[in-house]
């Protein structure tokens, strides 16, 4: 089993959304998160007080899926949230030692 | 040759010259309850009220980090609680009733125990009298938690802010609306330049040098953390000021009408002069600036709502926008204070320019004195003289009662807890 983890636009969540439904995953978690990679922050004044905002509002998009269809949904995640512009973000995968679901107790690909 | 007619018309016409001149004296003597002045003034009073709580509650709440918003409000609210109380028990007698050049001292207001349901103060119960005054003796102090934002410790603002309106505010309420030796002299402060904003102003200067910088100021992020708040404190500031400077005139009448009128004119021209002065140096026009703006306006326009007209009001407004965005966004920085809200750069700064334009623009046929533009030269210097009497004042006491509350329970909370955030260390409560 795969954990995906997408760091991705804000905008972007919809499409990837409709994009993972089409490979066939059926959860994920969502939640917003601050960063940035090579994207540069702005600068704010408040009464003459500069402030530089490194960090860029993002969206991380977890989900875990079965090893045969890993390679298929991070392509459909690339696919769905590159823009063509800096700051589009990254794709990570690890591996899942194990899984549980907690209404019934499945256990590993049961789980997913 | 004597002649009875002559003596007669002599006889009218100085009595005619007298009511013209003193027609308060000639009131008193038949001073009744007129509903309409009484009416406005009970209104006054709410709009007062409300540009404390929630007004600067909000202004000021929206400008702090998160981690700080409660204990912001908290400050307004307490103040407003606390000063209620020490205005009714002694801050009017020491403000309002007979006594020095200096201070009251008539006893008989202690408590108000002097007042009835139908105890009268000009053509107002008395009652309406002693708390549209309290909501000014309320504001005052809530003004200067802001220059302490962030790092004050709750139990020494208590403190401090029920001495101070004791011997800080209610005497020089004295000096200046009480009968007191700045009204002798003829400064002219309609609705509290001196009082309310450079008192303010001066108290918050002199405590967030004391008090020092917060900690990680000039590094770390301490942008607003919801400005959407300080609009709406902003715009309760703004239209609760048409009670503050209006309702200075203490009548639903003309003078109230002209204050009501220059007020606006005034913090449109401020709020414009701030918002374009920053747009060509800055690059963008802010909405934190386009409401300090307007208050920057409201605060000058303070001391000469009731002496000036529509073009001196425009003039002082577009001075105070200017001026004060200089205060807040350069002399602040240049000379290192923490002035956390800017209360000496925009209440205390703007406070002087009021007062000092009032000497310039007030015309005779409005409030009663002409200014420098009518001739009147003298006028600037009087308005000096009281600037510089409530500085000293204010700033020696304002030292002396920090310091001694510094020795003994101290004034800052320490820099952990500073960084945890005051919401939860001093009241066990956050925002989510």
């Amino acid at each position: 089993m795969k954990m995906i983890m997408a760091i991705i636009k804000p905008f972007m969540l919809d499409p990837v959304r409709d994009a993972l439904a089409e490979v066939g995953v059926q959860g994920m978690t969502v939640s917003e998160v601050k960063g940035f990679g090579r994207q540069k922050g702005h600068t704010e004044i408040y009464r003459g007080a500069e402030y530089t905002i490194d960090f860029l509002p993002k969206v991380k998009v977890e989900t875990a899926v079965s090893d045969d269809i890993a390679d298929r949904v991070v392509e459909a995640i690339q696919k769905a949230a590159c823009t063509d512009k800096i700051g589009d973000g990254k794709i990570f995968v690890s591996e899942i030692l194990s899984a549980v679901r907690i209404r019934t107790g499945e256990t590993d690909a049961d789980a997913l | 040759m004597f002649s009875p007619k002559r003596l007669f018309a002599r006889l009218i016409g100085v009595m005619i010259g007298v009511m013209a001149l003193a027609p308060d004296a000639f009131a008193q003597a038949a001073a009744k309850l007129d509903t309409g002045d009484t009416a406005w003034m009970l209104t006054s009073t709410a709009l007062v009220l409300l540009m404390t709580i929630p007004g600067i509650a909000l202004f000021y709440g929206g400008m702090v980090r998160k981690k700080n918003v409660l204990a912001t409000v908290m400050q307004s609210f307490a103040i407003t609680c606390l000063i209620s109380i020490v205005w009714m028990v002694v801050g009017y007698s020491i403000a309002f009733g007979d006594g020095n050049a200096y201070f009251g001292t008539d006893i008989s207001k202690l408590m108000l125990n002097h007042m009835g349901s139908d105890t009268l103060n000009g053509t107002i119960p008395e009652s309406v009298f002693v708390i549209f005054q309290m909501t000014f003796a309320i504001i005052t102090p809530a003004l200067i938690a802001g220059s302490y934002a962030d790092r004050i410790k709750f139990s020494s603002l208590l403190w401090f802010v029920g001495l101070w309106s004791i011997v800080v505010y209610a005497p020089i309420t004295h000096w200046v609306w009480g009968g007191g030796f700045l009204s002798e002299w003829g400064v002219l402060d309609f609705a509290g330049g001196t009082v309310v904003h450079i008192n303010a102003g001066i108290a918050g200067l002199v405590g967030a040098i004391m008090l020092g910088k917060r900690t990680g100021y000039g590094t770390e992020n301490m942008a607003p953390h919801n400005l959407t708040l300080s609009v709406i404190g902003a715009a309760l500031l703004w239209v609760g000021w048409f009670g503050f400077n209006a309702g200075s005139a203490v009548g639903a009448n003309g003078s109230a009408g002209m204050a009501m009128a220059v007020t606006q004119i005034a913090t449109a021209a401020a709020a414009l002069a701030w918002m374009f002065t920053e747009w060509v140096l800055r690059g963008k026009p802010s909405v934190l600036g386009i409401i300090s703006g307007a208050i920057a306006g409201l605060v000058a326009i303070t001391p000469a709502s009731g002496y000036v007209g529509p073009t001196g009001a425009l003039i002082i407004g577009t001075a105070a926008g200017i001026v004060c965005y200089w205060a807040a966004a350069s002399l602040k920085h240049k000379l290192g204070y923490d002035d956390s809200l800017d209360c000496f750069g925009i209440h205390g700064i703007g406070g002087i320019v009021g007062a000092l334009l009032t000497g310039v623009f007030a015309v005779k046929a409005i409030g009663g004195t002409a200014g420098v533009l009518e001739g009147n030269v003298g006028q600037l210097w009087i308005q000096v003289k009281g600037i510089a009497f409530t500085i000293a004042w204010c700033g020696i006491a304002t030292a002396v009662i920090l310091k001694a509350i510094d020795l003994t329970i101290g004034l800052r909370v320490n820099d952990e807890d500073e960084r945890q955030g005051l919401d939860q260390v001093l009241h066990g409560e956050s925002v989510q």
